[in-house]
């Protein structure tokens, strides 16, 4: 195990960044662990929320960035409900995922994958056209099968055809002045 | 007029951030000023001397220390001039270190602000008149309020002091939180067994009188003169004829009435005695259950009284007490499980609360000391303990430490296993406080012998499944969620204030804080004083506290007591109001925003009416001053006149 | 009741996969004296894919369609999609507390956003708004089988500040309107547990041990179909029902409806008007027996006499409300 040297100048820098990202006070969170045992995904992730935010705490910026948790987090606000230190936990793992995002580590390969076709048909449209996400996706993943199984199932609910608004010009717009500014 | 300025570096503390050289030699040109000087610690001994010195040396007639908060030194100094022979109100403070040195870090900025606050000083301190402390009588009864182990600890040892001791009890019987434990941590002693003697000694000490079931309905005076108003509850029963057989208790058919001194982990009857060594044994109506008193029809408790002591006709009645001083030790109360939906906000009958868990380990508790889980009378083998239910919960607007639980649940897991050798308990805490002497060994041996499963972390959520109860909760040093099968579950319930305790702190003209705790008059030098004369501190009401620090504070508040009524006279403060009797037009708007009921009218020769200040009542606040609509009411040492010179010096500079 | 007017914002699932959500929605609305007024031209709300990328993109992409109803002078936005809900609300709350934030937002907008539009979710409006009362005055029918496990999903009530409806950890608000149907809705600890949300097609794994254990709550607790308010958790519940089943060996067949199908069933509304016929987990079963009001009335007023006379023929026999059964067996005993 490496040696983590707290008293390098990084130490506080990374809980001001995710502070500033976020709006979220890194000090506040005393280690109890309850984002941890309320989290519906802590079985999947490779580091419970609780170490997350201690990573944060301690300047592990690299550790913290590139791990697997902060795609998987779902955002489903338990941590951030019951934090008895008032801190909008979910809001941090957002607040991770958005400077992951900027710096393109996609630990999560898929994940990124179906954001991404799903942000395509976004654009494409101004609203989301289901099926095409899945191919999209499928195409893009190389999981060329995923879902296959529900076919016939799920047809009868889906739409062959995009819903497309007049105005996608105008979102696709959105999305390209966003990019630009980033 | 001659005016000496003091100015002190406090050390660095005001030295540091104030030139405190520069601000003497300024203020030595301000009018009246003769003599301007600066001093390492104006407080030592050394210090006062020199002021002692400089107004014989200097012939001064006036003198201002700018120093710390009046709070701090007033009375240092004023004594200090008064040996010099000034009247000891010919002084002023200028607080050069709460309201500049600690708060500004620019030097030069400070210093100029230290400079006008001394100016300030200086214009009042040339207006004020000197003034005499009369002396009045004092009454040397001592009122407690609250029946806990503090407030029978203070009013044993005020009573073995020579004092006569009036105690106040909310319930109906003595003993407080105290009286419901099983037993007590870190010596396993049972809690009735060491508690029980010294509540028999209370009902039976010839210097105490004892108001059970009574609450503090009105307080009138000033310290060594108190005239309290207390409201005895009606228990529907005459307790002079009770002899506490219990037989209505055994008879009476309403069987669900809720039971306070179990906090509700059973039902108890509509009529009854709280628990086999109640003091005093007598039996009480709870009204809200009573058939006869809610729906006029039942009455079995008085078919079977064999003493005829029920009558639902009782009202409740008033006494009034005069006392010289009062020890409040109102004690704490438990936040309610709602506050904690997601450990089901009550909801669940085995999810349980610390104190209720205590009367299930009783003996005299409603399982006779079994341990058998609500929902379905079954002996539980699996006991989660869950620490800070509520506590450091900013979320819920608890932060602090309730400061007992730790050790309380290290108690209940080693009791547990003692009653139930093959049952497993764990405890899920955030930091184990154990800083009593034989704390930490304690829970060390909760560990080590009794097998109970410290686990760090918080838990998030407890839900049924089937016949048990899940607890979700974390195990941070693994890094993991975990998860306990459990049968029962304790929660340690923060510790608040009492309910009510606002109402009466703000009936005793006593601060509290945003808790509700009462504020003692100093953090570390005065834990049992307020800053009203006469009322002191003990117990949980000023903070959540163990059995020991509880009796230790009984102890000392019933020694300050001692110490007031060794005298037979005390000094009043004469910075009191006074009516400029040719200027009042008798509106007396001044009587109706008193606060302490210190303004009368009174009638003139002639027919005249005008306000006429009492003395000893008059707590010297100033709000009818600002509410005189000509001006004829005065703050004796804040006279209207004196707050503007100060306001003009520092508008004109 | 006060005719009320929302503008009313299905978003893209409820045009897609859940569909008969926004069917019964519309249906039971109208019942209801509702007016809703569809936003012109709105878009996507950008959902979980815009706010893990950059909440600048998130807020503009809500704040697109914030803007439109802003234009309305319809004060209020109603969604039935909770995740629609939380893009709005968590977009309106940055763009009013923090003016930077605001301008950032519309920089990248047509159409500025002000920071005018409140947004409830569609069971918020007809909890609160439209009230129990008005809803149980509207049943026509009933629906004997039904033993509902209410469930919420994570960010309908959630978190509480942002919320601002209903009870965190324990919701009671589907509970309510159920009941207020006459439908038997069970204890159900699940509630807000979450159900694998937008993982479904990169993470499938994940998501099926997670509705497995949702599955498996609604069966412990005696429930025999789940009632959600989330396109969501229909979905993951429903359509990958039989998924869970083969990767867990589980052998579920619990019908997952709207709270609307379920309010449309009891409006009287046929399952074919309802949409209900999109279900993967068939409906059929479960709604068999529907029957009118007034011929329930009838069939509990003959139970009641029945009833009687059982207890009369067995005075100080006592027991929870005897079915047939027990009420011929006590005649005989008589």
């Amino acid at each position: 195990m490496e040696t983590i040297h707290l008293t390098s100048d990084t130490l506080n820098n990374f809980a001001s960044e995710v502070s500033e990202a976020t709006g979220q006070d890194m000090v506040r969170c005393y280690q109890c662990g309850n984002c941890t045992a309320g989290c519906p995904y802590t079985e999947f992730f490779d580091y419970p929320v609780s170490q997350i935010m201690r990573m944060i705490q301690t300047g592990q910026r690299e550790k913290a960035l590139s791990s697997k948790a902060i795609w998987l987090c779902a955002t489903c606000e338990t941590c951030s409900t019951r934090c008895p230190c008032e801190i909008d936990v979910a809001d941090v793992m957002d607040g991770l995922r958005n400077i992951a995002y900027r710096e393109k580590r996609f630990t999560e390969k898929d994940i990124r994958t179906f954001y991404e076709a799903f942000l395509t048909s976004l654009r494409n449209h101004g609203r989301i056209f289901e099926l095409e996400i899945i191919a999209r996706y499928n195409l893009k993943s190389g999981h060329l099968l995923t879902d296959a199984d529900l076919g016939p199932k799920v047809m009868k609910q889906l739409h062959f055809l995009p819903k497309r608004i007049k105005g996608r010009e105008n979102v696709a717009r959105i999305v390209k002045r966003f990019m630009e500014k980033r | 007029m001659r005016v000496g300025v003091f100015i002190c570096h406090c050390g660095n503390n005001i030295a540091g951030t104030v030139d405190v050289a520069r601000a003497a030699e300024e203020t030595a040109k301000l009018p009246h000023v003769v003599y301007s000087t600066h001093y390492m610690y104006t407080c030592s001994e050394p210090g006062q001397d020199e002021i002692k010195q400089a107004i014989k040396r200097e012939n001064l007639d006036r003198v201002v220390v700018a120093a710390c908060s009046p709070r701090m030194h007033e009375l240092t100094f004023r004594r200090t001039v008064e040996k010099a022979g000034l009247n000891r109100y010919f002084f002023e403070m200028a607080n050069i270190r709460e309201h500049v040195s600690w708060i500004g870090e620019d030097k030069d900025l400070n210093t100029n602000k230290a400079i006008e606050a001394v100016r300030m000083a200086v214009e009042k301190v040339v207006r004020d008149k000197p003034l005499y402390s009369s002396s009045f009588k004092v009454n040397k009864r001592v009122l407690v309020i609250g029946a806990g182990v503090a407030g029978m600890q203070s009013a044993l040892d005020c009573a073995e002091g020579g004092l006569d001791v009036v105690l106040v009890e909310k319930s109906p019987a003595i003993g407080g939180m105290m009286a419901r434990l099983d037993k007590t941590f870190p010596t396993i002693d049972c809690s009735i067994c060491i508690l029980g003697p010294k509540m028999v000694d209370v009902a039976q000490h010839e210097k105490i009188s004892l108001h059970a079931y009574s609450e503090i309905e009105e307080i009138k005076g000033y310290v060594g003169n108190y005239q309290v108003k207390v409201r005895k509850k009606t228990p529907y029963v005459d307790w002079a004829k009770c002899t506490g057989c219990g037989e209505c208790m055994e008879k009476c058919p309403t069987k669900n009435a809720y039971d306070r001194f179990n906090f509700g982990v059973a039902p108890t009857r509509a009529i009854n005695i709280p628990f086999p060594q109640a003091i005093p044994k007598k039996a009480t109506i709870d009204a809200k259950f009573c058939r006869q008193i809610q729906k006029g029809k039942c009455g079995v408790c008085a078919k079977v009284c064999p003493a005829k002591a029920i009558n639902f006709e009782l009202q409740d009645q008033f006494v009034t007490e005069e006392v010289g001083a009062i020890i409040v030790a109102s004690g704490y109360g438990l936040i309610d499980q709602e506050l904690l939906p997601e450990y089901g906000g009550g909801r669940y009958p085995d999810v349980i609360t610390g104190i209720q868990y205590e009367r299930l380990l009783n003996a005299s508790g409603p399982t006779s000391g079994h341990i058998l889980r609500p929902s379905d009378k079954t002996e539980p083998k699996s006991i989660v303990f869950v620490s800070c239910a509520g506590s450091r919960d900013k979320s819920i607007g608890i932060p602090y430490c309730s400061n007992f639980c730790c050790m309380y649940i290290a108690k209940q897991a080693i009791l547990t296993k003692d009653h139930i050798p093959d049952s497993q308990s764990f405890v899920f805490y955030m930091d184990i406080r154990a800083p009593g002497k034989g704390y930490d060994e304690f829970t060390r041996r909760a560990q080590e012998d009794y097998g109970v499963k410290y686990i760090r972390g918080r838990v998030s959520r407890i839900y049924p499944k089937g016949k048990k109860m899940i607890v979700q909760g974390a195990d941070t040093l693994l890094g993991a969620k975990v998860e306990v099968e459990a049968d029962l579950v304790v929660l340690a319930t923060a510790a608040t204030a009492a309910p009510g305790a606002a109402a009466l702190a703000e009936k005793l003209h006593i601060s509290y804080d945003t808790h509700g705790f009462y504020v003692e008059s100093h953090p570390k030098l005065r834990p049992v004083e307020t800053n009203t004369a006469g009322v002191y501190l003990a117990g949980a009401a000023q903070g959540p506290k163990d059995i020991p620090s509880s009796v230790g504070q009984g102890s000392a508040a019933a020694a300050k007591v001692l110490a007031l009524f060794s005298r037979d006279m005390l000094e009043s403060d004469p910075a009191i109001a006074r009516v400029n009797q040719n200027a009042c037009v008798g509106c007396l708007k001044c009587a109706k925003t008193c606060p302490f009921q210190a303004i009368k009218d009174e009638v003139l020769r002639g027919g005249k009416v005008v306000a006429n200040v009492i003395e000893t009542v008059c707590a010297g606040c100033g709000v009818c001053t600002s509410t005189c609509p000509c001006g004829a009411i005065q703050l004796q040492h804040f006279t209207d006149n004196q707050l503007l010179a100060e306001v003009n010096s520092l508008c004109l500079s | 009741m006060i005719e009320q007017e929302y503008a009313y914002y299905s978003g893209c699932s409820l045009e897609g996969t859940a569909s008969s959500y926004d069917r019964s929605i519309r249906l039971i609305l109208k019942a209801l004296g509702v007016t809703l007024r569809e936003p012109d031209d709105w878009s996507c709300c950008g959902s979980t894919p815009a706010h893990a990328m950059d909440h600048l993109l998130a807020g503009a992409l809500a704040a697109r369609n914030l803007a439109i109803v802003e234009r309305m002078e319809t004060a209020t936005l109603t969604t039935p999609c909770p995740a629609c809900l939380s893009a709005f609300k968590k977009a309106h709350a940055r763009a009013t507390e923090d003016r930077a934030f605001k301008d950032e937002v519309n920089q990248l907008l047509d159409i500025p956003y002000e920071g005018g539009v409140k947004a409830k979710s569609t069971l918020q409006v007809i909890y609160e708004d439209v009230g129990l009362e008005a809803v149980a005055s509207k049943v026509t029918t009933v629906l004997p089988d039904l033993k509902a496990a209410c469930y919420y999903g994570c960010i309908l009530s959630r978190p509480p500040r942002l919320a601002a409806f209903d009870d965190p950890e324990n919701p009671i608000s589907m509970d309510r309107l159920l009941a207020a149907c006459g439908v038997e809705v069970c204890d159900f600890a699940f509630k807000t547990e979450c159900c694998g949300a937008a993982f479904g097609v990169p993470k499938k794994e994940m998501v099926l041990r997670l509705t497995h254990k949702v599955l498996t709550m609604v069966e412990d607790c005696g429930a025999n179909c789940v009632v959600v308010a989330c396109p969501l958790c229909q979905q993951n519940l429903d359509l990958r029902q039989a998924q869970v089943n083969r990767a867990m060996g589980s052998s579920f067949s619990i019908p997952i409806l709207y709270f609307s199908e379920v309010l449309g069933l009891a409006f009287g509304y046929t399952p074919e008007e309802l949409g209900l016929d999109k279900h993967i987990v068939s409906t059929d079963a479960l709604i068999r027996s529907r029957r009118s009001k007034e011929a329930e009335e009838t069939v509990s007023t003959v139970k009641e006499k029945v009833k009687k006379s059982a207890a009369q023929g067995t005075a100080g026999k006592s027991g929870n409300a005897p079915g047939p059964e027990d009420t011929a067996s006590a005649t005989k005993e008589a």
